[in-house]
């Protein structure tokens, strides 16, 4: 494979991570203050900001708003500077309609849509930098910034993606990884009760190796639920300790 | 002109927070007791109560729930809001409140100019875009909840009604405490409303000549500058406090307003002084208590 070695014979990857190994994640809630909730996340170099308005008075009137349930309206986009070479449009091709409708579908499995009749939440992530896992970047930080405009779900959704190197699997595979060919999964989980809101395979892999990957996968989504946990519990004790003083 | 450089802001974690007990997430386990009322923030699963926000969790009795940080504006029957008209329609105008639908103001539930208490006629109808069009702001009282969570609301009280010239600030519907009265005028020469959805209006301290008109006909003369500086003074204070999630109520605005005046207006909007402001405020506030 063209030369550079995903997995060294000691067990390290290209960018010195060991094959079970997470990105280095950082995160902050409630980043502007005009939107309802909103995120920021940085995985590795991946980064993504999410933005959250409503749940509001649907758009587009009675015709669009349906009477049991709220309506969820997802946007992807990625900015023009995000990528190597220079993106033409941010959003409106087929790619990020593709991950638009991905990400509505992951999200009405784990907002209790049933609350809110006839509203409407909208949900828009944008790719500040694309290192690889872009769409699971997008799904984490959309969920922070869903806990952050307090929008009830029945779980926390973490996505984790995973590929598959010389007999073994490698958890959030970066860019370089992505792109030299190898089967590429991405999986969107309810960490607590290991639901899957979206499970995306690209490529071929042998289904004798699935489950073992798919394990690596599940793995990868509560290691990151631990750490968006952390960073949830840190933004509530903050505020309400300065709500309380006041 | 001088220039200001200030660096990107440094983020505060150095202060060692204690987590506040029963903190929960969602997804979390309240209880697996069964005897328990699920309340807002909560929901049941394999006969387990789970939280499906981030917050504190506040038992009331047998009733337990979660209150997240921030949301929309829930209203309550008897809540003063502020809210901006979106829709003239039939009967009624819709009103944009910080809610999760559109709030419904009924042409029966206005006080029509002049104060005339009569049957709403065909005509009144027609006339309901002169007395509030799209755009127009409105303070007024919740009056109703429907079942989906709209509200219904009124200005039958010569209190309310049609808002004039002032600054609108938007705030967290969290922050704004719930007191006796949301009406104030301040000492420092500018009268407020807070409304619990979050949207509070500072205006010029009312004459007497507003009343009369039934709260629709709006005093067109211009500010005086030193009044104006008040009120920006005033807007400035606000925002300050919500940035610090302060609660917001009338003495804890006049107290940042009386801290801040060390500062000319554009000094304040400094995010190192503001937090000095908020700081001196948040101190006396302390003491007091």
């Amino acid at each position: 494979m063209a030369g550079i070695e995903l997995l060294s014979d000691q067990g390290f990857r290209v960018d010195g991570r060991r094959p079970h190994e997470l990105r280095k994640i950082q995160c902050r809630m409630g980043v502007f203050r005009q939107a309802d909730g909103s995120a920021y996340i940085e995985q590795g170099n991946t980064r993504a900001l999410a933005t959250v308005y409503g749940p509001h008075e649907a758009s587009g009137g009675r015709v669009r708003a349906q009477h049991d349930r709220v309506t969820i309206n997802c946007q992807y986009s990625m900015a023009t500077f995000s990528t190597g070479e220079r993106k033409k449009r941010p959003m409106g091709d087929r790619k990020s309609q593709e991950m638009s409708q991905n990400l509505q579908r992951t999200f009405e499995a784990a907002i209790m849509t049933q609350l809110y009749p006839r509203s409407q939440i909208d949900i828009y992530v944008q790719v500040l930098q694309a290192d690889g896992g872009n769409y699971c970047a997008c799904v984490n930080a959309a969920t922070l910034a869903i806990i952050d405009a307090g929008i009830p779900m029945r779980d926390y959704v973490c996505a984790c993606s995973a590929g598959f190197v010389s007999d073994t699997p490698l958890v959030d595979i970066s860019y370089l990884e992505e792109s030299l060919g190898g089967p590429d999964m991405i999986v969107a989980l309810l960490p607590k009760s290991e639901q899957i809101a979206l499970f995306q395979l690209n490529s071929r892999l042998h289904a004798d190796h699935l489950s073992k990957v798919l394990d690596m996968a599940t793995k990868g989504c509560k290691d990151i639920h631990t750490v968006l946990d952390g960073a949830v519990r840190d933004h509530v004790s903050e505020v309400t300790d300065s709500m309380a003083r006041s | 002109m001088a220039t200001y450089i200030r660096p990107a802001r440094k983020r505060k974690c150095s202060k060692t927070i204690q987590e506040p007990k029963r903190l929960v997430t969602p997804g979390d386990v309240i209880t697996s007791d069964t005897d328990f009322m699920r309340g807002h923030g909560t929901y049941m699963e394999e006969d387990k109560l789970h939280a499906s926000v981030a917050g504190v969790v506040e038992t009331v009795n047998k009733l337990i729930c979660v209150k997240p940080l921030k949301t929309r504006y829930n209203g309550e029957v008897g809540d003063v809001v502020i809210g901006r008209i979106t829709e003239v329609g039939q009967k009624r105008w819709k009103v944009d409140t910080n809610s999760r639908l559109n709030s419904a103001l009924m042409l029966s539930a206005v006080n029509l100019p002049g104060g005339e208490l009569r049957r709403r006629s065909a005509e009144d109808e027609l006339l309901m875009r002169e007395y509030l069009a799209e755009g127009d702001l409105i303070s007024a009282e919740v009056q109703s909840v429907f079942s989906d969570g709209a509200l219904s609301i009124h200005t039958r009280s010569l209190k309310y009604g049609k808002l004039g010239q002032g600054v609108l600030v938007t705030v967290s519907p969290s922050l704004i405490k719930r007191r006796k009265t949301h009406f104030h005028n301040l000492t420092c020469g500018a009268s407020i409303i807070l409304g619990n959805n979050g949207y509070v209006w500072i205006s010029p301290m009312a004459g007497a000549e507003e009343e009369e008109g039934g709260g629709f006909i709006q005093n067109l003369e211009p500010v005086l500058l030193s009044d104006r500086e008040v009120m920006t003074r005033l807007k400035n204070c606000i925002v300050g406090l919500a940035e610090y999630r302060m609660m917001l109520y009338d003495t804890s605005i006049l107290y940042t307003y009386e801290a801040s005046l060390k500062y000319t207006l554009e000094e304040l909007l400094k995010p190192e002084l503001m937090e000095e402001v908020v700081e001196d405020t948040r101190r006396r506030l302390e003491q007091e208590t």
